[in-house]
């Protein structure tokens, strides 16, 4: 079946299964490799992208779900300026170690100051629950976020 | 895991979703936030022959209240319940557990109506619209019906829609007594090993994950109604179940968390 998706700003269509995953989609068809897979089991985060704005965990989309639908993945996140602001603040944070949940973390950590305002530690711990990080024991995750939402 | 080859039809309308239901037979899945349905379509525990996408059906979305009516479209997601100033006024119960179910990026994409069919009964919102004393709307060839809560849950996975029916609303009545949702699990984003939801006080109580089908704790309910205490009232929380073992308990351990939870969520309700 046909796909179309806007995917960070740019119209693509191929012609997929209709099991066709949209981590799949985005990575075998597309070659945007950022996103990652981390589980099986739809509970690591690793594989979140912002669908319509919001995070979505495209390893538990299929692809058709997301036809006509605006995705936006870690490469289409830093502007022309540079780094998007949450990305700034996971380097200066040091917010990651061996960086594999780092793309999906960013993209939810995008989604939550978007979604909850004003914040506090405790909501980004709650709000990230759904990304799984096995190195950094979270501290300077929580402190990007909160960091990249003053 | 990549899910099996599946066929797949996009609905336009409710109508052209049950009439592909009855084409497609008990083969055929629908498909709404997908998740719960892609999850298991993954790890091939699902392997439907047909999806149905019933995603882009937006006029079965959305809340609205009619007097002491609250209805809610089944595509209405978890999310959208969680933000929800209405229903956050008129029945709070509601729009707090939606908040406890999985994580941001599942309740931006699950929706109300897909948790219910689904009928887990270690899920969070069918005990809870049990507790209120829900009523589901469900639709197939021979028209619409209603269905109580208390009868929709059959067994587990498994309700009382029929192959060609889909579920169109849920409706609970406005609802602001006390209330109180207790989930306890160990790993957060889980699901609850055991939980217990509270509305109006004591008046409905339902249990998560205490059996095959999520559970009306009909025996705390009328101690309470009685007069008894909390403590008295959840003592007899487990009577009668049959909660289930597995890695993260076993039903002993199960049967005294019930009774914890429901003596702190009826006393937080002010039962």
């Amino acid at each position: 079946m046909e796909v179309s998706v806007t995917v960070n700003g740019t119209v693509r269509s191929a012609d997929v299964e209709p099991r066709t995953l949209l981590v799949h989609y985005l990575r075998d068809v597309l070659g945007l490799t950022g996103t990652n897979i981390g589980c099986d089991t739809s509970s690591c985060g690793a594989c979140t992208v912002l669908v319509d704005g919001r995070s979505a965990k495209s390893c538990t989309l299929l692809a058709a779900q997301v036809d006509g639908a605006d995705v936006t993945t870690i490469e289409g996140l830093a502007g022309p300026d540079g780094l998007h602001p949450m990305q700034q603040a996971f380097h200066e944070c040091h917010a990651l170690q061996c960086g594999y949940c780092t793309p999906g973390m960013v993209m939810a950590a995008v989604s939550l100051l978007d979604e909850y305002d004003d914040i506090d530690a405790d909501g980004v711990r709650v709000g990230l629950e759904g990304n799984l990080c096995r190195c950094t024991g979270y501290q300077n995750i929580v402190a990007a976020v909160l960091a990249a939402g003053e | 895991m990549i899910p099996a080859a599946v066929d797949y039809v996009l609905a336009d309308s409710a109508e052209a979703a049950i009439a592909a239901l009855t084409e497609a037979g008990d083969e055929a899945k629908l498909l709404a936030g997908g998740q719960s349905l892609v999850p298991l379509m993954r790890l091939r525990l699902a392997t439907p022959s047909v999806l149905i996408d019933i995603g882009r059906l937006d006029d079965l979305s959305g809340i609205s209240i009619d007097g002491d009516t609250v209805s809610i479209g089944a595509l209405t997601t978890h999310s959208a319940l969680e933000h929800s100033a209405d229903l956050a006024a008129a029945c709070p119960l509601l729009a707090h557990v939606a908040a406890q179910v999985g994580d941001p990026a599942v309740r931006h994409r699950g929706t109300l109506g897909g948790s219910l069919a689904h009928a887990d009964p270690a899920s969070d919102l069918p005990a809870a619209v049990l507790a209120l004393g829900g009523t589901l709307v469900a639709s197939g060839p021979g028209g619409s019906r209603e269905i109580a809560a208390t009868d929709f849950f059959t067994g587990f996975l498994e309700s009382a829609l029929g192959p060609d029916e889909l579920l169109t609303e849920v409706r609970v009545p406005v609802s602001t007594g006390g209330w109180c949702y207790q989930k306890f699990n160990r790993r957060a984003q889980d699901w609850a090993i055991v939980g217990v939801v509270v509305a109006e006080a004591g008046a409905g109580v339902a249990l998560v994950n205490m059996g095959s089908t999520p559970l009306r704790a009909s025996g705390v309910e009328a101690a309470v109604a009685g007069g008894a205490s909390a403590g008295d009232a959840a003592a007899v929380a487990a009577d009668g179940t049959e909660p289930p073992t597995d890695n993260n308990a076993d039903g002993d351990y199960r049967a005294h968390l019930a009774r914890v939870l429901t003596e702190r969520a009826l006393t937080a309700a002010g039962a």
